[in-house]
């Protein structure tokens, strides 16, 4: 029971840690990794709420596939630094203070609550509760139409990330969009926007043509 | 351990990560403490069905766990949309919802 305890509040301070790590830190990456912290921690709580399915699911596609989904978005992206809190105007007090006020409310809503259960550890349970088995029998018996709603809803988003995601062939008409210059194209474009790139670009094209006569001389 | 610690903790949770919404700016971030606020509904389902003892629960937060993959796919590929069309990411420049 001791060991329960000991457990539950490590687990605990780690999620929160997590938490708090993604919400503070600038660098989305630093906030990806946070998450990918705090979801441990929570696979660690469901293992012992006995949801022993749930926190391996928890592990293996949430903190494994998904997060890795988010790396990439972020690598894609590229790291971008925004000033903490420089929101404009009432919404930087404003947001904290109702974040208090909503923990406030559901802590209260929760400890005056008159559900006894909540106050116990629960009752005794078998060992079958949580595995796979019984989720396995849960979801194909008694919730089988949410299942299936789960699977049709997989199956649209994976639609939708394909549509939202690809090139729009009727905005980028005048870039002569041939299909060998969809990989490098997306490298290509912020360039000609931003003088800084473009002006480096020009320095190293220069440079290149200065250095080949002289090799051409030394030949 | 009793369920209530279980419970208050899922509530700071969902607390820390809707000020998260509210205050970051990044696209990318707001998504990430949308997580946050799912998972703290995670765990308060998994507590709440530990308290009666009663597998639904669980059915309910892998449902949850499905609901929240689909959202992290459509909000990364809006957000990869944006970068693509040359917008900025940020969600305060991002006031023009119209056509």
């Amino acid at each position: 029971m001791i060991f329960e305890a000991i457990l539950f509040f490590v687990a605990a301070a780690g999620a929160i840690a997590g938490a708090l790590g993604v919400v503070v830190l600038r660098n989305p990456f630093f906030s990806v990794l946070a998450l990918v912290g705090h979801l441990l921690a929570l696979a660690v709580l469901f293992l012992l709420l006995r949801a022993e399915f749930v926190a391996a699911a928890q592990v293996v596609v949430y903190a494994g596939a998904v997060m890795v989904l988010y790396v990439f978005v972020v690598a894609y992206i590229g790291g971008i630094e925004e000033p903490l809190g420089a929101s404009a105007g009432p919404l930087r007090i404003l947001g904290p203070l109702f974040a208090g006020v909503l923990l406030i409310e559901i802590a209260i809503a929760t400890i005056g609550s008159g559900l006894r259960a909540v106050s116990s550890a629960g009752p005794v349970v078998g060992a079958n509760f949580g595995s796979p088995e019984a989720i396995g029998a849960l979801l194909l018996q008694k919730f089988l139409i949410a299942f299936e709603a789960a699977s049709f809803l997989l199956l649209i988003a994976a639609v939708a990330a394909v549509v939202l995601a690809r090139r729009r062939r009727g905005l980028e008409e005048a870039g002569g969009d041939t299909p060998l210059q969809i990989g490098r194209r997306p490298a290509k474009g912020p360039q000609a926007d931003d003088p800084a790139v473009a002006g480096t670009g020009g320095e190293a094209g220069r440079s290149i043509d200065e250095r080949t006569p002289t090799v051409a001389q030394g030949g | 351990m009793g369920i209530a610690w279980f419970v208050v903790l899922s509530a700071f949770i969902f607390a820390i990560g809707a000020a998260g919404v509210l205050t970051r700016r990044n696209p990318l971030v707001i998504l990430l403490c949308l997580e946050l606020m799912l998972n703290a509904g995670n765990l308060a389902l998994l507590s709440f069905a530990r308290a009666h003892g009663n597998g639904d629960g669980q059915v309910f937060a892998l449902i949850v766990m499905v609901v929240a993959a689909c959202e992290v796919v459509i909000g990364l590929g809006l957000i990869v949309a944006m970068f693509r069309n040359k917008l900025t990411i940020d969600a305060d420049e991002m006031s023009e919802l119209r056509g």
